[in-house]
């Protein structure tokens, strides 16, 4: 079952509940998306790890139902 | 260690970068695997790919092993870099050509 835009930012806000999200749909078939997610919780981390927290709030669903998310993460200005 | 652990580990110390992908550097067969491949190239990186299609033990096990839940995935020196998004980032900034050089690995950009 393809995923909402709506659905995957409220998972990551769920585990972030500071996060900006903004998703963009790649594709239109509900497993393609790109996400930028904004966080002070990432400040000091690497990439990997960010993008691993991220992965943890969508709870196994990554390269499972949900394809391919490409992510940009950063901590606020 | 388990089995598919051993084997993926000496998978990334075979050579100085790897890259676990879908398909071969000469035949990929996914756009995000091809798009590393091609920044590798670019920069001239000999790298060693992994066809995770081939092998559905490794093709889980680099998840597990990684805590990273899509392929391609990325290695340097033993140390798990990122996907594809981490790679291009790092590479549109520099970064990856930074890394690879203070990891002594040699890149010939082309010419």
């Amino acid at each position: 079952m393809p995923m909402q835009p709506a659905e995957i930012e409220a998972l990551i806000k769920s585990a972030l509940p500071d996060a900006q999200v903004t998703i963009e749909d790649l594709a239109g078939d509900g497993d393609h998306y790109a996400a930028t997610v904004v966080s002070e919780s990432f400040r000091g981390l690497s990439r990997v790890k960010q993008h691993q927290m991220v992965y943890a709030a969508l709870q196994g669903r990554m390269g499972g139902v949900l394809h391919a998310l490409a992510l940009q993460t950063s901590a606020p200005d | 260690m388990s089995d598919v652990n051993t084997r993926i580990q000496a998978e990334i110390d075979s050579q100085p970068v790897v890259l676990f992908m879908k398909g071969t550097p000469v035949f990929p067969q996914c756009g995000f695997s091809a798009r590393v491949v091609q920044i590798l190239s670019h920069l001239g990186v000999p790298f060693k790919g992994v066809n995770v299609l081939e092998d559905m033990e490794i093709r889980e096990g680099i998840k597990a092993y990684s805590n990273w839940p899509t392929i391609p995935q990325l290695y340097v020196k033993g140390e798990f870099v990122g996907g594809c998004d981490i790679a291009m980032e790092m590479f549109q900034s520099g970064e990856l050509q930074q890394m690879l050089k203070e990891k002594g690995v040699e890149t010939q950009a082309e010419a």
